[in-house]
């Protein structure tokens, strides 16, 4: 299989904007590749650099060192054959949920006639089909990720990079739209590259899991492919034995990392 | 309190000021305690009559309408004039850090000058025609909406930004669909603002010297010592300005739809 991002020894300090004596190495040296059709997850304690590697791989940071290569070629600039689903709000408010489903076709310059029926489209397909015109105020926490979801994908994104896009939800609604996204990932099979702080999720839903190390100088300290069978259920796949053996298995490395965070977390506050 | 009620109760404060201002002004009907002659009240305040006499008569006689016209002229022209100027500029300062840095000092002496002081400036520049009010005008309402813009094009998440620009927005695309949107958002929350000040430049340019228009009215009426006409351009330039934020609000409602307004449940 090709690689559709790659990355290769990806270094990013950050330099402080007060005091350019103050740097901080978010990630160090980081080596991995995401497959075509492949589902990778990384997961980590938090401030360990996750958003640090996909805004890398979207090609809006630059990285200090090393480099990332998408399919092959080396990335220059914005990632345009990726889909970045943010983890902040990131819709655009004066626009209604279909205004927003069809931005990216309208800034790409296609023609505002067939964008608009496939924003309908797409609206039906993450079960937003009677409220395209809501704005954002008038939608619930989930169905402003639904429309996030939407606009990212009515791009058809070769690789889509997904900041802990969940994380804000309710479990039920949370472990429905997981389904959603793994059935819409599985009829295309997209490279994904997935971040979230939540080891479940990442099990259940990939094909790969990434443990960091936590920061400063992040790094990947463990590799752990994910062979159970496809298609899963997020909810029912939880009480397979693999699942939890695999999910034991992940958490021994992780569980060092999320205490050494954690301390570091502490003694910056204190 | 609502509905009829409420308005009763505020047709009531109307009345009711209405009746203190004939009574303490009608000469001979109460004994006088503070002038030395029954006809001074009326002199100083107006009569209530007299004032709604004078603005029936413009109305009947159509005269009044000729200047409420170039008032309304003037209050556009000068909102349009300044929210486009401020517009432009604030989204080019607020786009481009260092003309900011450099023209800031500038633009805070500015907008700290009481314009105003400006009138007969622009009046030797422009005449007395409608424009040197509408120059008044321009300067009040360029720096509101130039703040407001400034403030929108800063205040847009960087998230939005990146998200923009992951859809396949470029510079002017970005310019477009983010920041000129966003920009908007806090000019029409400041559009009250706005409207009104290119009124209060309008008027004000009048009074200080012209040949058309309420505010000359009043001021010719006040070299006269007419009292009751000058109530009566107040009046009309009162009710002039409420009928404008109407509107405004009548506006806002329609083109900020997508913005929450507080504690508001969805009809559905």
């Amino acid at each position: 299989m090709s690689a559709a991002a790659e990355f290769k020894g990806v270094s990013c300090t950050f330099v402080s904007r007060d005091d350019p004596g103050q740097r901080y190495t978010a990630v160090h040296d980081v080596s991995f590749r995401v497959d075509v059709g492949e589902f990778v997850s990384v997961v980590g304690p938090t401030g360990c650099g996750k958003s640090t590697l996909l805004n890398v791989a979207a090609g809006l940071l630059e990285p200090s060192s090393g480099a990332i290569t998408i399919f092959g070629s080396p990335l220059i600039g914005i990632n345009r054959r990726a889909g970045y689903m943010f983890q902040a709000e990131a819709l655009l408010p004066w626009r209604t949920a279909r205004e927003n489903v069809l931005a990216g076709l309208e800034f790409r310059g296609f023609p505002l006639k067939g964008a608009g029926d496939l924003a309908d489209e797409w609206l039906r397909r993450v079960g937003l089909g009677g409220f395209g015109d809501r704005y954002l105020h008038q939608m619930s926490g989930g169905m402003r990720k639904r429309t996030s979801m939407a606009q990212t994908l009515i791009l058809d994104p070769d690789i889509i990079l997904m900041d802990e896009p969940f994380s804000a939800l309710d479990i039920q609604t949370r472990q429905l739209m997981e389904n959603e996204l793994l059935s819409l990932w599985q009829a295309k099979q997209k490279a994904v590259l997935f971040i979230t702080h939540d080891l479940d999720e990442a099990i259940a839903m990939s094909d790969r899991v990434l443990v960091m190390s936590a920061g400063p100088e992040s790094h990947p300290i463990g590799e752990f492919v994910v062979d159970l069978p496809r298609p899963r259920d997020v909810a029912e796949i939880r009480t397979d034995p693999r699942f939890i053996r695999l999910h034991s298995d992940i958490w021994a490395v992780l569980r060092e990392e999320v205490l050494k965070g954690y301390a570091q977390q502490m003694s910056a506050v204190a | 309190m609502r509905g009829i009620r409420l308005r009763v109760a505020q047709l009531a404060v109307f009345v009711g000021l209405l009746l203190f201002w004939f009574f303490m002004t009608e000469p001979g009907l109460i004994p006088t305690f503070y002038f030395s002659n029954p006809d001074k009240a009326a002199f100083f305040f107006g009569q209530p009559l007299k004032v709604f006499e004078v603005i029936m008569d413009w109305i009947i006689s159509g005269s009044i309408y000729k200047h409420l016209v170039i008032t309304l002229f003037e209050t556009l022209m000068a909102f349009v004039i300044g929210t486009l100027s401020g517009l432009a500029i604030g989204l080019w300062l607020a786009l481009s850090p260092g003309a900011a840095a450099i023209l800031d000092p500038y633009i805070k002496a500015l907008n700290s000058m009481p314009r105003v002081i400006l009138a007969p400036i622009f009046a030797v520049w422009f005449g007395l025609g409608v424009w040197s009010k509408v120059a008044l005008g321009v300067t009040l309402v360029f720096f509101i909406v130039f703040f407001n813009v400034y403030q929108g094009v800063r205040e847009v998440s960087p998230t939005l930004l990146a998200n923009a620009r992951m859809l396949g927005a470029e510079r002017s695309g970005l310019l477009r669909f983010v920041y000129l949107p966003s920009a908007m958002s806090w000019v029409f929350s400041s559009l009250h603002t706005s409207v009104g000040l290119a009124f209060v430049g309008a008027v004000v340019g009048e009074y200080l010297g012209s040949a058309a228009g309420v505010g000359y009215l009043i001021l010719q009426a006040e070299g006269t010592f007419d009292i009751n006409t000058v109530f009566a351009g107040i009046l009309v330039l009162t009710l002039f300005a409420l009928a404008l934020d109407g509107a405004v609000t009548l506006f806002e409602k329609h083109f900020m739809r997508w913005q929450p307004r507080s504690s508001e449940t969805e009809k559905l």
